[in-house]
């Protein structure tokens, strides 16, 4: 059923996949961000209660749960790793691990500056703060036991071990704030029922997640291509793809 | 899939819903400590068996019951009651109140229960819900007028 995917395997396929996703990625990127935040963060009118403070939901909401998601395709990728046994699954799970990172750290950074202001305070021990941080620690974990070995195949191996073990802490994340009580609110817009925000405000929210997602797919893109040329600078085709494009004076 | 690939992948599903349900069952078990309060009607009635005992540093969430805003003339202290369902608890703090503390706002005080459900604290944060809106339509919907907390006279 999933033959299809087979070729994409070989690294070299999957170099050649990348430089055909970017293009779509980086425009997506670029569009939903630039209309996502101007929209957000100009355009859109002030909250009832926190006024124009509310507005660094924009960039908190989105990097926050895309770092989730992020997560979740790191895992796969480590997941398809130790199954399959494919190569390019090692190497799109380290390309991922800091995209999500960042992403995660984006999250608490807005986080703390959005509740100085509104709550009083940069940071609680409350749930769903505490289970975002241990997802930041499990992304450092992943980076760092790939990088403790020499051998990536064994490398791959212990990191994909940590990130599948990890994955217990995003539904916790989700809950966190329905199972515990906490400081910080409940979720917006995943919330099923009756919306929480008014369209005005959800509009410009989504075309931000959708930017993000491009910036993600864009740095993820970026970071495999340089992990596969790097693991396979000894193969011809790396050697032949460097030569030609130094020639032609392009990277 | 080969058969080593469906051994790999069972035994990854296997390893996985092990430690997911060891997970689950510390959480399950440590269930009250991570909660970040307690509300007032589990100061009042204690939280499954456990009462809280004067003197005691705790975290209190609740709602600001309207018109029981006492503040000092003079100084920064301000007295106000907390409730959510049941019976109310009385906070003191001498300090500065975040932006969003107003009458039927939630907040969640550090401080030390004392006798009679007082509670003397020394920090309150604003708790906000995950509703947001132009003040125009919280106006129509919740008959929330849209006062600046430095307008608002109290």
């Amino acid at each position: 059923m999933f033959t299809w995917l087979h070729p994409y395997a070989k690294t070299e396929r999957a170099y050649a996949l990348c430089q055909s996703l970017f293009p779509y990625f980086l425009s997506a990127a670029v569009l939903g961000l630039v209309v996502g935040l101007v929209w957000g963060l100009v355009f859109a009118p002030p909250d009832y209660q926190q006024g124009d403070s509310f507005r660094i939901i924009y960039i908190h909401v989105p990097s926050a749960i895309l770092a989730m998601g992020t997560y979740v395709a790191m895992a796969t990728a480590g997941l398809v790793g130790l199954v399959w046994q494919w190569k390019t699954a090692y190497m799109s799970m380290i390309a991922i691990a800091p995209v999500g990172a960042l992403m995660t750290f984006i999250s608490l950074f807005t986080g703390a500056a959005w509740g100085k202001p509104m709550w009083g305070t940069w940071w609680i021990w409350d749930a769903r703060l505490t289970s975002q941080l241990i997802l930041l620690f499990l992304y450092f974990g992943v980076m760092a036991l790939y990088a403790a070995f020499s051998d990536k195949q064994q490398a791959g191996k212990a990191a994909a071990i940590i990130a599948l073990v990890g994955v217990i802490n995003i539904p916790i994340i989700h809950y966190s704030v329905e199972w515990w009580n906490t400081l910080h609110q409940g979720s917006t817009i995943t919330k099923i029922g009756r919306p929480s925000i008014a369209p005005e405000m959800k509009w410009p929210l989504l075309v931000s997640i959708a930017g993000f997602i491009g910036l993600i797919g864009t740095l993820v893109l970026l970071q495999l291509k340089n992990v596969i040329l790097i693991r396979e600078a000894h193969r011809p085709w790396v050697k032949k793809l460097l030569l030609t494009s130094s020639t032609k004076g392009e990277r | 899939m080969t058969p080593r690939r469906k051994q790999r992948l069972t035994m990854v599903l296997i390893i996985g819903a092990l430690l997911a349900s060891a997970i689950g069952l510390m959480l399950y078990a440590l269930n009250e400590n991570i909660d970040l309060f307690y509300t007032p009607t589990e100061i009042h009635e204690g939280k499954s068996g456990q009462f809280p005992q004067v003197g005691q540093r705790l975290r209190i969430g609740g709602l600001v019951v309207e018109g029981s805003v006492v503040r000092n003339k003079e100084t920064l202290s301000v007295a106000f009651d907390l409730m959510d369902t049941g019976p109310k608890v009385t906070v003191t703090y001498d300090g500065i109140l975040p932006d969003l503390f107003r009458e039927g706002q939630g907040i969640v005080a550090t401080g030390v229960l004392q006798e009679g459900f007082v509670i003397v604290a020394d920090e309150v944060l604003a708790k906000h819900d995950e509703e947001y809106m132009p003040p125009e339509l919280a106006e129509q919907l919740k008959g929330i007028k849209h006062v600046k907390p430095s307008e608002a006279g109290y």
